[in-house]
């Protein structure tokens, strides 16, 4: 095992890189982090339509979420790799097609994770407001919102351990994330396939695990805070 | 331009039903494996011992913060080495494919569920526990005939939305070569170049069921509550 390591770890964390395109476990955290923020945006927006006083926005949003829930990532990704080049009017490569089909799915997820932050924020918070004359937007934006995000961190966090773990199916359009190098690897070295895939499980197993005991962290401190305030 | 009609007929019918009947038996058999599975592994972490608990707890840290890709990877291409001979001609003279496909699922599902178990054990009340132990029961007993069929009772909300996870996931296998729906609908795709047919069945598919299982979800939250 240890050979195994002296010999492919610069291959294993940045693929091709300063010859080729970048790979590995670099891209595995690029591209989740890159998700992460591009779908932020988009699953506030899609939360706060859900929850909308407007039917006629909070029912198509409500369809969409319930479909896109309903089907796998993998279809998802099918799904933006046929429809992304009639959209864009070019090919968008396997980064442009991961990065997309990542930004719709962790959206719809992240759109009930702001729900549920939302709607935890007492009522009175938003009657106040409300009384005060702010608007809706306006209490939600300047009330509502900064109560509820806090509130969603440690559901972040969660959510970007989540989003490390789906970019391993870029491997199935051929993506070159740390998934898809373990198995190149495996092909270079043939006898090894035990080795190599302990590896790459045990590097995930790292990663992931100290991020989510960072949420575990982060829920804990928060309630003592809630606590303290109470 | 698009025809649904052409898939429903002939060669292209039969490929997806098969896949379509293979996920619902991956989905089944995963089940049947798993929901033993997560009990045990709830039970170590409620055990009474700091060497199991910490058991417990080892394995679903190490399972979870893992992606099932590379479960499927590894179980596929890695453990049938680790076997010996006789055994691994047996393996692979039958369906490997399937089997790594099964364990990788039932392990991953295993312990999530093992987590919706535990948290259902920890809302029965502690005098439940106290009063099976008070009438001469063991540690096992007690969690087998009094804790545990109420904790399963509380669970089974949140065990159905993870069964809705597992059909989804059932999807992956396909990177081992297992002809769930996944595969055939990528075979279909590749055979008649319909693409746009053979997703949208596919996202159908698996829709119907997500919604049958999330249907069935909602239900039993309201019976439980």
């Amino acid at each position: 095992m240890l050979e195994l390591i002296h010999d492919y770890w610069l291959y294993f964390l940045v693929g091709r890189y300063p010859e080729g395109p970048l790979g590995g476990l670099a891209l595995t955290v690029v591209l989740a982090s890159l998700a992460l923020v591009l779908s932020l945006p988009f699953g506030l927006l899609l939360g706060l339509a859900r929850l909308s006083p407007w039917r006629l926005l909070r029912w198509p949003v409500a369809a969409l979420i319930h479909v896109v829930r309903g089907i796998p990532l993998l279809l998802v990704i099918f799904w933006a790799y046929f429809f992304l080049p009639s959209i864009t009017g070019h090919e968008s490569g396997q980064f442009g097609t991961m990065l997309a089909a990542l930004v719709i799915f962790d959206g719809i997820y992240l759109a009930e994770i702001v729900r549920a932050g939302v709607q935890a924020v007492p009522t009175g918070q938003v009657e106040a407001a409300r009384s005060l004359g702010l608007n809706y937007l306006d209490s939600m934006r300047t009330v509502v919102l900064p109560q509820a995000l806090r509130h969603m961190l440690p559901s972040l966090v969660n959510q970007f351990v989540s989003t490390i773990k789906e970019t391993s199916l870029g491997t199935i359009i051929g993506l070159a994330e740390v998934s898809f190098i373990a198995s190149q690897v495996n092909g270079l070295v043939l006898t090894k396939p035990v080795q190599v895939y302990f590896l790459l499980g045990m590097t995930y197993f790292v990663l992931c695990f100290s991020l989510s005991r960072a949420a575990f962290w982060l829920e804990r401190r928060q309630a003592r805070v809630l606590k303290a305030a109470a | 331009m698009f025809d649904l009609n052409f898939l429903l007929a002939g060669d292209y019918r039969d490929w997806l039903l098969s896949g379509l009947l293979l996920s619902l038996q991956l989905m089944g058999i995963t089940l049947l494996l798993s929901l033993p599975l997560a009990c045990g592994v709830a039970m170590l972490r409620m055990a009474p011992s700091r060497l199991l608990n910490a058991l417990g707890a080892a394995y679903v840290e190490l399972i979870r913060n893992v992606p099932l890709l590379a479960h499927f990877l590894f179980w596929y291409f890695g453990a049938p080495e680790l076997l010996p001979d006789t055994w691994k001609e047996r393996l692979y003279a039958g369906n490997i494919e399937a089997a790594s496909a099964i364990t990788a699922l039932t392990l991953y599902t295993a312990a999530y569920m093992a987590e919706d178990i535990r948290s259902g054990i920890r809302a029965i009340p502690a005098q439940q526990f106290e009063a099976g132990r008070a009438l001469g029961f063991s540690f096992l007993a007690t969690m087998r005939l009094c804790v545990v069929p109420q904790a399963l009772r509380l669970a089974a909300p949140p065990l159905l939305s993870q069964t809705l996870t597992l059909w989804q996931n059932t999807s992956i296998a396909t990177v081992i070569g297992v002809a769930e729906l996944m595969y055939q609908t990528q075979r279909v795709e590749a055979a008649s170049f319909r693409s746009v047919e053979a997703f949208v069945f596919a996202s159908a598919a698996y829709l119907a069921v997500s919604l049958l299982i999330a249907g069935l979800a909602a239900l039993l939250q309201r019976k439980v509550s």
